[in-house]
């Protein structure tokens, strides 16, 4: 990967000077959502708008902490997003007991779950030096492990208010997709606006040159495997209250997701490249496809291929007009 | 202490022992032809699975599809091939000609691997679907006698592990063609410079993934004796495990067969060695977990020392 990666860097560097990589990923889910309804002939086109707002908001969110890691450089990946999500999940609502105005203590204890995550992850890929593939999967299964043990078979429902909240609206679009948005827009500021994500796309870019230029090389990446936990720990918070419950498999989708979301969104998966409205893109885009493939009819099989394809479709189409810059 | 890192394979070996030291002590009646089928019966399918990883790994890139391609295998070994062979022996053919074309594809187009494999995962993960929607299927007559046939001295499962670590060591690391295809990992620059193709070997490399994760999906099946569409899902992060766990590493081409085969055999174990333990379900998982983490703590200590001296 290394001697290609040096090249697709260069290549993807100039694109995003030249032309907007985020459109990608939105042109395809615009083309997922128009083939849907033009088997409908038009019928219900609020109504799948809405729904892929809702379920693309939980996709965003762990698919932008995934985005932050993969920036982080070749290796870089978190592969304990759906232990985090279930283990996050199961405590907060453990802890609520469906008592009613509980839902920020709740909260605070899914993103305290998600930092104690981040930085056992952290602490495990810097201290023991273990690549953060391996790292984050062993330190994954400790988490379902303990998720197993605190959740114990019992499904306990979300306190009332905050299932209204998490299942409610607000000027017409999903209150999930306003916080997944308002999320967006943060770590955009903090990308393309602030220091810190100069300094996270410096280390991504080369690790050497950003530490000898003065970049605090590791506290920009103990952030970064923090700040992933926490999107997935608020993830799996909302997905619970928004589904009634934890389960212990309901982050299981999510690390295909988290992954796919980032490199459909057009972001290098090389690392020193990021791109947040193409992730939100890519995350309605993988709802809207399910559902076109649904309404046309597919079986599940199909359909898993189907996705399947069109994922290393876009990888391809992506490629190609990098290599053409 | 430049002993550890010459002889890297030697970490793998230490683990396997201390692990199986423990497991006898905590179940002596272990100790026998019998108990030591029951603890590495499953091992044979997760070593051929690990080691189609390393083949992937081997040239520098990671496969996110072992685990649904080698339940695709299983569906087609446990129907098609079971029912008309020649059709199943095509369609595993193909298979292994496919992987072998995602290979040159990565490689000609820059694809990122991770990401491609990723999609295949949902393909194979489809086609398991289709083939076999609900669970069942039968394992070819051979093919169970095969698995559970009793040799001397050793049980089945060990016999295969040796063999299957033999083979491979003599394919990737003492034939020329194996170093060569490690190179590709290594430099691959230097590969283009002596007018090889890289492309050709990526292909190759996969080709040769694609067969052992053939091989595990049949060998599976001829344990199970049925199939189903998620029957390894777990494979694709077991074996990335066992690779690391024997010695290999993400870049630069340093992989072992043997290495790898007794990373397989480890982690294995650990599953019977806590079972052992009377330790709570809950807590299996994440004791996997844990012994992982040690056992790459282990492999820290060692490389530390020998980069001290």
């Amino acid at each position: 990967m290394s001697a290609q990666s040096a090249s697709r860097k260069s290549g993807s560097s100039l694109a995003a000077l030249s032309s907007r990589p985020w459109i990608w990923s939105w042109t395809a889910a615009a083309l997922a959502f128009s083939a849907t309804l033009w088997l409908t002939s038009g019928r219900g086109a609020g109504e799948l708008a809405y729904a892929a707002l809702s379920f693309g908001a939980f996709a965003a969110i762990v698919g932008l902490g995934q985005m932050l890691v993969i920036t982080l450089g070749p290796g870089n990946i978190d592969l304990s997003v759906p232990a985090t999500m279930t283990l996050a999940a199961t405590l907060a609502l453990r802890a609520m007991g469906t008592e009613p105005g509980t839902a920020f203590y709740g909260l605070a204890i899914a993103l305290a779950t998600g930092l104690g995550v981040g930085m056992a992850n952290y602490a495990l890929i810097f201290l023991l030096r273990l690549p953060p593939i391996i790292a984050t999967l062993a330190a994954s299964l400790i988490y379902q492990s303990i998720a197993i043990w605190s959740n114990r078979g019992l499904r306990i429902k979300p306190p009332e208010g905050l299932a209204d909240f998490s299942t409610g609206r607000f000027l017409h679009i999903p209150n999930v997709a306003w916080i997944a948005l308002g999320l967006a827009i943060l770590l955009w500021i903090l990308l393309e606006r602030m220091t810190w994500g100069r300094w996270l796309l410096a280390t991504g870019q080369n690790l050497r040159a950003a530490r000898l230029a003065g970049v605090p090389v590791e506290a920009v990446r103990a952030a970064t495997y923090i700040t992933v936990a926490l999107f997935a720990s608020l993830a799996g918070f909302l997905l619970a209250s928004f589904s009634g419950g934890a389960a212990l498999n309901m982050g299981a989708e999510y690390l295909l997701m988290s992954i796919a979301v980032v490199v459909i969104g057009g972001c290098s998966v090389a690392g020193g490249d990021s791109n947040v409205p193409g992730v939100w893109g890519a995350a309605l885009f993988m709802f809207l496809v399910v559902s076109m493939l649904n309404s046309y009819g597919t079986g599940a099989g199909v359909r898993l291929v189907l996705t399947g394809s069109i994922i290393i479709a876009i990888v391809i189409a992506a490629s190609t007009r990098r290599s053409k810059q | 202490m430049s002993f550890f890192s010459r002889h890297r394979i030697l970490l793998p070996v230490i683990s396997l022992a201390v692990l199986l030291a423990a497991t006898f002590y905590m179940q002596p009646r272990a100790m026998s032809y019998f108990g030591l089928n029951l603890l590495f019966n499953l091992a044979v399918p997760i070593a051929l699975a690990t080691i189609a990883q390393m083949m992937i790994i081997m040239v520098n890139d990671i496969d996110l599809s072992v685990g649904a391609f080698v339940s695709l295998v299983a569906c087609i070994t446990a129907t098609y091939l079971n029912d008309s062979p020649m059709i199943g022996i095509l369609m595993l053919v193909a298979l292994i000609v496919t992987y072998a074309a995602m290979g040159a594809v990565i490689d000609a187009l820059e694809l990122p691997a991770i990401v491609v494999t990723l999609g295949m995962s949902f393909v194979w993960g489809g086609l398991a679907l289709f083939i076999l929607p609900s669970p069942g299927g039968a394992s070819p007559g051979w093919l169970r006698t095969l698995m559970t046939v009793k040799p001397p001295f050793m049980p089945m499962a060990v016999v295969a592990s040796i063999l299957i670590a033999i083979v491979t060591h003599l394919l990737i690391i003492r034939s020329g063609f194996g170093t060569v295809l490690r190179g590709v990992g290594g430099n691959s620059r230097a590969l283009t410079r002596a007018g090889l193709s890289v492309t050709r070997l990526k292909a190759w490399a996969y080709g040769l993934a694609g067969l052992f994760g053939v091989l595990a999906g049949m060998a599976l099946v001829g344990l199970t004796t049925a199939a189903d569409a998620n029957i390894a899902l777990r494979y694709t992060l077991l074996s990335i495990a066992g690779v690391i766990l024997g010695g290999g590493e993400f870049t630069g081409g340093k992989v072992s067969p043997t290495g790898a085969v007794i990373g397989a055999l480890t982690l294995t174990l650990a599953a019977s060695f806590l079972s052992f333990l009377r330790l709570s379900p809950d807590w299996q998982i994440g004791s996997q977990g844990a012994i992982l983490i040690l056992v790459l703590t282990a492999r820290l200590i060692f490389s530390r020392k020998g980069a001290a001296t």
